[in-house]
């Protein structure tokens, strides 16, 4: 599939339909693929990458390189294209500067999950369909790659692409996901083991912002995260009340908006459970307001910009027993 | 929770000027008693309720807050407290999900002409929160003396 797409980005690019592409190339480790804008055919050649560590979904960087002369091309995972269309509904990317290769997927790797399983020393991952082949400085290794899909991946929702130019490969359909299982199991907890599962997790939050960095949906010119005058912009935080303000924030800007993407559980250093959060709220909003999946279509309303004047009164939340 | 027995809770109320607010001051005209627990805030409308004065709230020593607005359907911007009310929904739905006593929060509609219903409201509201006990799990603990 690399080849394919390689071919594809360096066909945009000669073909003058993008004057640049935007595209995975190797970062400081070879599971740690970054973004890349390429420029040349070249450099296309030589360093442009797609295998199953190229987690980065580009629909962000669109809001930016849309604004810049000349068009570009970018390729969109099944999952990216939802905050690509999200963000293209919120009116953030310029549409006809942007050209969009809608690009296949069967799943991303989290190189974490390998090192769980007490392989150290990796230098290298091939892909050999089902099995991944792992080359350690001990020697060969072997895992099935469906025990060490990154989380998001597991639950993938959809493989369907919702907006492109160009489709690479077949159109897959919207997936039966198991995401929110994990939230109603916590819901099933009592009060005092959720508050000492979340003081547990969001303790260990270091502020670096890198989930709100890297969110799309988070693409406020001014954060209130920045803004001295918020009184949250601390990197460390005074209390253990301060950190679970930190992240009520940042999950209730995004509710209606978050399409589920799995960037910020991706990036958090602390591997935070970040995505629990954010479905926590798809799943109210499905329960309260009916099933709404952001950016599936441009057309619906996001269900926090929109109301019915017979919706459920907060007192819900009082009779939902133990919730 | 321990509940001490001359606990006095704070209890801040976000009353909407042009229905809550209103009928606070109708209840003070009528003589009608409500616990001096309570602390008013004034906000044009329920749904300027940034989530985050809830919590700031909580986190500056409050141990309850309630957000008081115009009845559906009669807010002075048409829609703003339908708005409020899913926003509230949601939040208040989250602070549950994070182990947080769900009883620490409420919306109720109170119009200019229920100075009696106000005062009800907070009677009862105060009357829950000194049962649950001083806020912990929310405080911010540079502001407690
Ligand atoms: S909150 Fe997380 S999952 Fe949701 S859109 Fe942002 S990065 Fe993606
Ligand atoms: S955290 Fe809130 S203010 Fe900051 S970028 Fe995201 S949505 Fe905007
Ligand atoms: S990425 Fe993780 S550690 Fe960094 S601010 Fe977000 S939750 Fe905290
Ligand atoms: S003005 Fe009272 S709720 Fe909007």
């Amino acid at each position: 599939m690399q080849e394919v797409i390689k071919q594809k980005a360096i066909e945009l690019l000669s073909s003058g339909k993008a004057d640049r592409v935007l595209g995975w190339k190797e970062g400081e480790f070879f599971y740690d693929i970054t973004p890349a804008v390429f420029t040349d055919v070249k450099e296309i050649e030589e360093k442009f990458v797609y295998n199953a560590f190229c987690g980065p979904n580009f629909s962000k960087y669109l809001v930016a390189e849309s604004r810049k002369d000349g068009k570009i091309a970018v390729f969109l995972k099944p999952c990216d294209t939802y905050s690509f269309q999200q963000l293209l509904k919120e009116h953030r990317i310029l549409r006809d500067k942007v050209y969009a290769v809608g690009i296949p997927c069967d799943g991303m790797v989290d190189i974490e999950k390998i090192r769980q399983k007490k392989i150290k020393g990796i230098t290298g991952v091939t892909e050999a369909g089902e099995v991944l082949q792992i080359d350690t400085i001990y020697g060969k290794k072997e895992v099935a790659k469906k025990d060490v899909l990154a989380e998001r991946c597991e639950n993938c929702k959809s493989k369907k692409h919702v907006v492109y130019d160009e489709l690479i490969g077949e159109e897959g359909d919207v997936l039966d996901s198991h995401r929110f299982d994990l939230v109603e199991k916590i819901e099933a907890m009592s009060e005092e083991e959720r508050f000492a599962f979340w003081q547990n997790e969001l303790s260990r939050c270091i502020r670096c912002n890198a989930c709100r960095n890297v969110c799309p949906a988070c693409t406020c010119e001014k954060c209130v995260f920045d803004n001295p005058a918020s009184g949250i912009d601390q990197k460390a935080a005074a209390d253990s009340f301060e950190e679970k303000m930190f992240h009520i924030i940042r999950a209730f800007h995004v509710a209606g908006r978050c399409t589920d993407c799995g960037e910020c559980s991706r990036v958090c250093p602390q591997n935070i459970p970040l995505h629990l959060l954010n479905r926590k709220f798809i799943k109210d909003i499905n329960e309260f307001y009916g099933e709404y999946q952001a950016g599936a279509d441009m057309e619906t309303r996001a269900p926090l910009t929109d109301y019915q004047t017979d919706d459920c009164e907060p007192s819900v939340i009082l009779t939902k027993g133990d919730q | 929770m321990q509940v001490e027995k001359n606990f006095e809770p704070t209890v801040v109320a976000f009353c909407c000027n042009w229905c809550s607010y209103a009928g606070a001051d109708l209840s003070g005209n009528n003589r009608i008693q409500y616990p001096a627990n309570v602390k008013i805030i004034r906000i044009p409308c329920s749904c300027r309720l940034n989530p985050m004065f809830i919590l700031r709230a909580f986190q500056r020593g409050a141990d309850g807050v309630i957000l008081c607005g115009c009845h559906p359907g009669d807010c002075h911007y048409t829609s703003g407290n339908y708005f409020a009310r899913r926003r509230m929904t949601l939040l208040f739905s989250m602070l549950s999900f994070l182990g947080i006593e769900k009883e620490r929060c409420r919306v109720e509609w109170v119009s200019a002409a229920e100075g009696a219903k106000f005062a009800a409201t907070m009677n009862d509201f105060v009357a829950t929160i000194t049962r649950l006990g001083e806020n912990k799990k929310l405080e911010d603990l540079r502001c407690k003396k």
